[in-house]
């Protein structure tokens, strides 16, 4: 993080260059201010607090905690280079809980056009701006899963073969949530939507696989493909601020829970995205012009069970018998993952079998072929 | 200059010379050639523009509004399918107020797919929002353009110029296409009402519930109206700059003394012009208004040009499926109380690029005179070939043929 000039002033004003309403007094520990450095973008008082507290999300949203980390720190590393930053959005929750006429949640220039268009409507705005010679001026775009990997696919896909100078952000729920929790391109297998639902032989959606679009996009050879989620906040800011030193189409897909669509507490977002990732369910990388550079290392690799647990929308998988089968495929679904990006069993991440969480027994039958796990703690 | 040149290649240059910053479309008969010539003025350097290459027109329609919301001047191009292929975008364009020019070269919509003229495309975007301006020849196609632009960015909408495809854009003939010098002097820089400034952050497309929609429309419907004078004057100017009256509300062809009116819009009306020359030779008091201001519908202007017909015939080259014309209802409109003696008929004609003779028309215009017109009439009907589609095809066509 470069903005480290504002965190030696002692007391600024609560509201600085108008941007940060409320930061808490008293302790100088928060945010790590009394550190020299500040290790996060929304630690300083610098942040841009670009989605401002008073937008309708649900508690708990995670796309709205994605999005508020996302245009944050877009801003500071545009505003560290001299930028600044403009933002499209496609329809969905994110767009509807935060600009309700006659308010609005941003503060920043901010475009809605339609569902599907949200790319092309980027690739619009970034040409106008060449066009008027503000090469000062970025774009980025976001929009939810539905929009992005459904029915705005045609317009991501064209926006990254022509190299529009755009970033897109995904925040995935896996599912079309604005709409009432249906099932998009993007919902995992056995998932329970408003149209999967939990009833008949094989409840829930139908065993596939999902969309997956970080890899479709790493197909298009484009500069930045990255995955992040809102349990490593750090990890986002950090992706988003890189994916701002370059140009060209860049694309970060952030895992993001719903409460409402998932049937989870509002506590356990950052909890349940952590599952996801150290169940191996949802891999984070990086890669560039179609190459994997980076992944993180799952720690403690939890079986999927313990995130599936948490969440109302695989109850049938529990409930009112334990479903191996697809419980067992799941499994192989993370597997295949962490075989796919190498995340587990790396020499700077000794893995940790660790099934304290729910205490449940392990389902490693099910893992026979994950060869870099170890059996026991 | 006056030059021998094609019509889209009169447009394409005249739509150059209006400067646009974004251009981006998708190819479709028989637009092509417009942006196939605008992409080459980029590539060659004679236009400063950015050129999108897009993969749908959805996209194209996009774009525009992109661009269009960061403050630059955006120009699109399209035709019958690709047209209903934006429609979701074009509908969003006039409702952000984004003054967005747009070509549609008409041709019909399918099925059954056929690329030639008529004018069902952007008919079926009636309600959408945008001005739609019909091009009676290749001088208005091209010069409509430079009006277009000065139209939509005064009123902050965007503004469709209707040219018949084939029959306009693919006819090489004499037009005087617009300088850049008499352009740069008509049409002032782009300002934008509204734009994506990190100086001052607006929020652009919110949503609007229940509460405050309804007045949203009224503002735009009064706009919409406002639009009528604005076409108008600038129509105006645009004969005061460039020496030629092309554009406006609405032209009248020897209505004055006429019975018999008809109302056409886009090139057929030149034809219509040479028949009511010969008819009016053989005594037939006929007169012609060439509609160039589709919408916003000139109530006033029409009203007053068919202040003395006792028949007007609407000649259209699309009409709405199971009830009729669709100029005729806003025909029907202003010509509300003037009497149970006034006769409107439709007369659909040229649907898929069926031509439209001389000999036809002064046919159909002659009995029309006669009132000898039924409500609803198509020119050139095979009616064998529809009787022995139907008895070919038996009882599931049954009422069809009452
Ligand atoms: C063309 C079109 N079809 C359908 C809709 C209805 N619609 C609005 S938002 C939405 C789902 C949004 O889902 P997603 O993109 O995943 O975003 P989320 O709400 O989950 O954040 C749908 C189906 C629409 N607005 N436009
Ligand atoms: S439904 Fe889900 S995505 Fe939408 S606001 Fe609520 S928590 Fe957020």
């Amino acid at each position: 993080m470069t903005k480290t000039s504002s965190t030696s002033t002692t007391t600024p004003p609560p509201v600085a260059n108008g941007r940060v309403r409320f930061y808490q007094v008293g302790s100088f520990a928060v945010g790590n201010r009394l550190l020299p450095e500040v290790h996060s973008i929304q630690s300083s008082r610098e942040r841009h607090n670009a989605l401002t507290s008073g937008h309708r999300a649900c508690q708990g949203c995670g796309e709205a905690l994605g999005a508020r980390y996302v245009l944050d720190a877009a801003q500071s590393a545009a505003e560290d280079a001299g930028e600044r930053v403009v933002t499209v959005n496609a329809t969905g929750c994110l767009e509807v809980f935060s600009s309700p006429y006659p308010e609005s949640a941003w503060r920043l220039p901010w475009l809605h056009s339609l569902f599907g268009n949200a790319p092309a409507v980027a690739t619009g705005v970034a040409a106008g701006l060449k066009a008027k010679g503000r090469d000062d001026i970025r774009v980025v775009a976001q929009g939810g899963d539905g929009g992005t990997v459904d029915i705005g696919f045609g317009c991501l896909s064209g926006m990254f073969e022509r190299g529009d100078d755009v970033l897109y952000v995904c925040y995935d729920n896996e599912a079309y949530m604005n709409t009432g929790v249906q099932r998009s391109g993007a919902t995992p297998p056995a998932a329970r939507t408003a149209t999967t639902q939990a009833v008949g032989d094989s409840p829930g959606n139908v065993f596939g696989q999902g969309k997956d679009v970080p890899r479709i996009a790493m197909a298009h050879e484009i500069p930045y493909v990255a995955t992040a989620t809102v349990a490593d906040l750090h990890d986002l800011e950090r992706k988003v601020t890189y994916a701002m030193s370059l140009h060209g189409p860049r694309y970060i897909h952030v895992f993001v829970p719903c409460p409402l669509g998932w049937g989870s507490q509002s506590s356990h977002t950052v909890r349940i995205a952590r599952l996801a990732v150290e169940s191996g369910l949802f891999p984070v990388f990086e890669a560039e012009y179609g190459e994997v550079t980076g992944a993180s290392p799952i720690r403690r690799q939890v079986p999927v069970e313990d995130y599936l647990v948490l969440q109302r929308r695989y109850a049938h998988l529990f409930r009112p018998t334990r479903d191996e089968e697809t419980i067992g495929r799941i499994q192989a679904i993370a597997d295949r993952n962490i075989r796919r990006y190498g995340l587990v069993g790396r020499p700077d991440a000794p893995p940790v079998l660790n099934d304290a969480a729910t205490g449940a027994a392990s389902t490693l039958g099910a893992r026979a072929d994950l060869n870099n796990a170890p059996k026991e703690d | 200059m006056l030059r021998e040149i094609e019509g889209s290649k009169a447009v394409a240059a005249t739509v150059a010379a209006c400067r646009p910053d974004v251009i981006c479309a998708y190819p479709i008969s028989p637009q092509t050639h417009i942006v196939e010539e605008l992409s080459r003025l980029v590539k060659a350097g004679q236009l400063r523009s950015e050129y999108v290459n897009v993969e749908s027109e959805f996209a194209a329609q996009s774009v525009a509004i992109g661009a269009s919301a960061a403050g630059a001047r955006a120009y699109t191009a399209t035709a019958s399918q690709g047209l209903l292929f934006m429609v979701e975008a074009v509908y969003n364009a006039s409702g952000l107020g984004l003054p967005i020019v747009m070509t549609v070269a008409n041709r019909a919509i399918g099925a059954p797919i056929n690329i030639w003229n008529d004018q069902s495309d952007t008919m079926s975007q009636r309600d959408c929002g945008w001005l739609q301006l019909f091009a009676a020849d290749n001088q208005e196609a091209a010069d409509l353009h430079v009006q277009a632009f000065r139209i939509a960015e005064e009123l902050s909408l965007p503004v469709m110029v209707c040219m018949d495809g084939f029959v306009l854009t693919h006819a090489v003939e004499r037009v005087d296409v617009p300088e850049q010098e008499q352009v740069d002097a008509f049409l002032p820089p782009f300002q934008p009402v509204q734009t994506l400034d990190p100086e001052d952050p607006v929020t652009i497309g919110a949503m609007v519930g229940p509460e405050a929609f309804t007045e949203v429309r009224h503002l735009a419907h009064r706009k919409q109206q406002a639009a009528v004078a604005v076409v108008e004057r600038v129509g105006r100017d645009f004969a005061e700059a460039f020496g030629r009256d092309s554009g406006g509300l609405l032209h009248t062809y020897r209505t004055q003394d006429a019975e018999t009116v008809v109302v056409a819009l886009g090139s057929v009306t030149g034809t219509l012009k040479d028949v009511i020359d010969v008819l009016r030779d053989d005594g037939v008091a006929v007169g012609l208004v060439s509609l160039t201001s589709f919408r916003p519908f000139p109530d006033a202007a029409m009203a007053r040009a068919l202040a003395g017909a006792k028949r007007v015939v609407s000649l259209e080259r699309a009409f709405s499926l199971g009830r009729g014309g669709i100029v005729e209802e806003d025909l029907r409109r202003v010509l509300w109380g003037r009497g149970s003696e006034l006769v409107l008929t439709t007369v659909a004609a040229g649907l898929g690029g069926r031509d439209i003779t001389a000999d036809s028309l002064a046919e159909v215009l002659r009995r029309a005179h006669r009132g000898e017109l039924a409500p609803l009439e198509f020119l050139d009907l095979d009616e064998n070939a529809i009787a022995a589609h139907l008895a070919a095809l038996g009882p599931r066509t049954e009422g069809a043929a009452s």
